[in-house]
C-alpha cells in the first residue's frame, strides 16, 4: 500500500468498477478497495446464506429452496438495455468476454387491472387488448412519424421542433389519448413519473427509439440480462482493471480519507496505513459528510415458485405498472428473472417489486405489484435511501457516485460513469471500437 | 496428443471445443510462468504480469479431437485475497499451483481445492502442481504428502518446473484426457436445439453487429 497512486477507488459497485476499468485501461495506477469480502457493494448478487443474513438476521435458509450456491439475488433491480449506453461500453472494454448474456423474454403493461404485453411492432399494436381500434391508428402515425425522423432532415419533422415542443405538443398533435399516453411515457420511454409531459420532446424521443431499438435488436423486449445476476457486472470491469494493472484488496475497512491544507485528498486510511493518491473515486457510504439524501425507494424481493401469472408462463418478464393506474407519481416496477438466468434453483423464480417512496406507509405503495405475483413463497422488503454528492470533485479531488435509483436499466448508471469520467480525465468518455489489448488471444504454438 | 494439428487435414475442419481453465493458488508460486512454458515454451526469470491480456489460448490435438483451451490468468486479483467469483465461473478444468519450496503455499492451494469444490462447476477437473522442481534443494514440502492430499480429494497431481520446462505439457494433456467432451457437447447440443437462429435459448452475442441482426437494425415499429 505505501505507493502512491493516481486514483484510489473505494467500494466496488458497478459504477465505481465501470471508472476503474476505464482508467486503468487509460494508463491511470489504480488501487481499488471495499470494505466488504465480497465484490459489487449494493450491485452484489446474494447467494440464500447472504441473503438470510442481510434480512432475515443469520436465520437458516429452509432446505426446500434448495441449495445455496444456486441463488444469486439482486439487490437492486436493472436489465441492460439492448441497444443503450450500458451495452456499449461492455463491448468497447471487452468485458462481454468474461459474461454470458440472454434476453429477457417479455415486456408487460398493466392496464385497468389487466397484464398485457407491450406492443412495439405494427402488427402487435393491432393486435393488443390495451388500445380501441381508432387510436390504434393514431398510434401508428406515430410510429410511422418515429421510423421516419431524422434529426437532420426538417421534412420528416411534421412541423415539429421536438427541442422547443413538448411530449404534450407531440401527444395532441397525434390525437393520443391519456391512456395511451401513459403507455408511451412510461412503458416505452420508462418515465417514472409525468413531469416529461412539460419538457421539449427531444428526450423523450430519445427514449422511445433506445426502446424501439432495443427490442428490435434481439426481438423478445428490449432487455438482456447477465447469467448468474447483476453481482457478475462489477466482477467483469473489475477484472479488466485488474488486467491493465489495477490493485484490488478486498476485506479493507477504511479509516479516513486524508486532505491537505487546501482541502484536496492527499490519499486514504486503511488499518492504519496511508495510501497516497492524486483522486478519490467513491459510492455515497464512504463519504457520508459529503452526500445529501434524495429520496427513497423500497424493493420488495420476491421468491416465487411458479411465472408470475398472466405473462404467458415466460422465464423472464418486466412489468410495468403506471402511476396513473394506481393513483400514484411513480410506477411500480416488477422485474422477475428465473433458473434459467442461473441465479435460483430450478422451477423457483425472482420477482423484485419496486418503487419509489412517496408515503409514510411505504410497504402499502408495493402492494399492487406484489397483488399480481401470485402466492410468494419469500419475501424480504427493504427501504434504500438515495443519495448524490453535494459537490462535482474539483476541489477536493473527492469524485462520488449517485446510488442506483428507480430505473429499470443501468442508462443512468452510464450517465454518472461518463460525467464522472469527464470530470476526471478533462476529456468525453469516447467508446467508439475497442480498447487496445496486450499481447493476449490465439497464441498459438501449433 | 499433439500440439502441432495444423498440418492434419483430417482436423483443419474439426471445430475446436472450448475449455476453460483457471489457474489458482498463492502469489509468486510461478502460475503465469506455468502458461507461458504452456504457450510460448518459454520462460523469464522475474516475470512482470501481462497488461491487457485477458487470457491465453492454446489448441491441442487429443485423439480425434481439437480441444482448445482458454487459460485465464488471475490478473494478480490473489494477491490481496480478491480474486471474483467469476473468474473460476463454468471453468471446466483449474490448474491450482503451489511451492514445493513453500508449505504455506500448499495450505493456501488447499483452500481453493474447497472454495472450488463448493463454488465451481461440479465436473471441473482439477490438477494439483507443485512448482519449482529446479529448486529440490530447499524443498519444505514432501512429495508424497501433497501426492495423498491430491488422491484424496480426485485431483491430478505433478511435481513441475515452468523454469525447466519439467512436466509442464504433461500437466496440460493429463487434464485434457479427463475432460468430460461428451457432456460439454451434450450441453451445446441442448442450447442449440431450442434455437431457432434466434440464438442459443435467448442467449446473445452483443458482438455481433447490430446491422447483422435480424432487421439490419432497422426499427420496424
Amino acid at each position: 500500500m505505501d505507493e502512491e497512486y493516481d486514483v484510489i477507488v473505494l467500494g466496488t459497485g458497478l459504477t465505481e468498477c465501470i471508472l476503474s476499468g476505464l482508467l486503468s485501461v487509460e494508463g491511470k495506477k489504480v488501487l481499488h478497495m471495499d470494505r466488504n469480502d465480497y465484490y459489487g457493494g449494493e450491485s452484489a448478487s446474494l447467494n440464500l446464506t447472504q441473503l438470510y443474513k442481510k434480512f432475515r438476521n443469520n436465520e437458516e435458509p429452509p432446505a426446500s429452496l434448495g441449495k445455496d450456491r444456486d441463488y444469486n439475488v439482486d439487490i437492486i433491480p436493472k436489465f441492460a438495455m439492448a441497444s443503450g449506453e450500458f451495452v456499449k461500453i461492455l463491448v468497447y472494454t471487452d468485458v462481454t468476454r468474461y459474461l454470458e448474456f440472454k434476453q429477457i423474454s417479455g415486456s408487460y403493461f398493466c392496464k385497468g387491472g389487466k397484464i398485457a404485453k407491450v406492443p412495439t411492432t405494427q402488427i402487435e399494436a393491432f393486435k393488443t387488448q390495451l388500445i380501441s381500434l381508432f387510436e390504434k391508428n393514431r398510434l401508428r402515425k406515430f410510429f410511422e412519424f418515429l421510423q421516419k425522423y431524422k434529426e437532420d432532415d426538417p421534412s420528416t419533422h411534421q412541423g415539429l421542433d421536438l427541442t422547443k415542443d413538448t411530449m404534450e405538443t407531440v401527444y395532441s398533435k397525434f390525437g393520443l389519448e391519456p391512456g395511451t399516453q401513459d403507455f408511451i411515457g412510461h412503458a416505452l420511454a420508462l418515465h417514472l413519473e409525468d413531469n416529461y409531459i412539460h419538457q421539449p420532446a427531444k428526450e423523450t424521443i430519445e427514449k422511445i427509439l433506445l426502446y424501439l431499438y432495443s427490442m428490435n435488436r434481439y426481438g423478445k423486449s428490449p432487455y438482456i440480462y447477465p447469467m448468474y445476476g447483476l453481482g457478475e457486472l462489477p466482477q467483469g470491469f473489475a477484472r479488466l482493471s485488474a488486467i491493465y494493472g489495477g490493485t484490488y484488496m478486498l476485506d479493507k475497512p477504511i479509516d479516513e480519507i486524508v486532505y491537505n491544507d487546501q482541502g484536496e485528498v492527499i490519499g486514504v486510511k486503511s488499518q492504519g496505513e496511508v495510501a497516497k493518491c492524486k483522486a478519490v473515486i467513491c459510492d455515497p457510504s464512504y463519504v457520508t459528510n459529503k452526500v445529501k439524501k434524495t429520496g427513497q425507494v423500497i424493493r420488495a424481493i420476491c421468491i416465487l415458485n411458479h411465472p408470475i401469472p398472466n405473462t404467458d408462463d415466460v422465464d423472464s418478464v418486466q412489468l410495468i405498472i403506471p402511476q396513473n393506474q394506481v393513483q400514484r407519481k411513480h410506477d411500480i416496477y416488477v422485474a422477475s428473472v428465473s433458473s434459467a438466468h442461473s441465479v435460483c434453483a430450478k422451477d423457483y423464480f425472482i420477482a423484485i417489486v419496486s418503487t419509489v417512496v412517496e408515503t409514510s406507509n411505504p410497504e402499502a405503495e408495493i402492494e399492487p405489484g406484489l397483488n399480481l405475483l401470485g402466492p410468494i413463497t419469500e419475501k424480504f422488503v427493504y427501504i434504500s435511501d438515495l443519495y448524490e454528492p453535494l459537490e462535482d470533485g474539483t476541489k477536493d479531488k473527492v469524485y462520488i457516485s449517485k446510488s442506483y435509483d428507480a430505473t429499470t436499466h443501468f442508462e443512468t448508471v452510464c450517465d454518472d460513469v461518463k460525467d464522472i469520467y469527464k470530470r476526471i480525465m478533462g476529456k468525453e468518455l469516447n467508446f467508439e471500437g475497442k480498447v487496445k489489448r496486450g499481447d493476449e488471444e490465439e497464441i498459438n504454438a501449433m | 496428443m499433439n500440439f502441432s494439428g495444423r498440418n492434419d487435414a483430417a482436423s483443419a475442419n474439426m471445430k475446436p471445443i472450448q475449455v476453460k481453465l483457471v489457474l489458482l493458488g498463492e502469489s509468486a508460486v510461478g502460475k503465469s510462468s506455468i502458461v507461458l512454458r504452456f504457450v510460448n515454451n518459454e520462460y523469464q526469470d522475474n516475470k512482470e504480469p501481462t497488461i491487457g491480456a485477458a487470457f491465453l489460448t492454446q489448441r491441442c490435438k487429443l485423439d480425434d479431437r481439437i480441444i482448445k483451451f482458454e487459460i485465464w490468468d488471475t490478473a494478480g486479483q490473489e494477491r490481496f485475497h480478491s480474486l471474483a467469483p467469476m473468474y473460476y465461473r463454468n471453468a471446466q478444468a483449474a490448474v491450482i499451483v503451489y511451492d514445493i519450496t513453500k508449505p504455506a503455499s500448499l495450505e493456501k492451494a488447499k483452500t481453493w481445492v474447497k472454495e472450488l469444490q463448493r463454488q465451481a462447476n461440479p465436473n471441473i477437473v482439477i490438477a494439483l502442481v507443485g512448482n519449482k522442481i529446479d529448486l529440490a534443494n530447499n524443498r519444505s514440502v514432501p512429495y508424497e504428502e501433497a501426492e495423498a492430499y491430491a488422491n484424496e480429494n480426485g485431483l491430478l497431481f505433478f511435481e513441475a518446473s515452468a523454469k525447466t520446462g519439467t512436466n509442464i505439457i504433461e500437466v496440460f494433456t493429463e487434464l485434457a484426457k479427463k475432460i468430460p467432451y461428451e457432456q460439454i457437447l451434450a450441453n451445446n447440443k441442448t442450447l442449440n436445439s431450442r434455437t431457432n437462429g434466434q440464438g442459443d435459448n435467448g442467449r446473445v452475442n452483443l458482438n455481433e453487429s447490430e446491422n447483422n441482426n435480424q432487421d439490419g437494425g432497422q426499427c420496424n415499429c
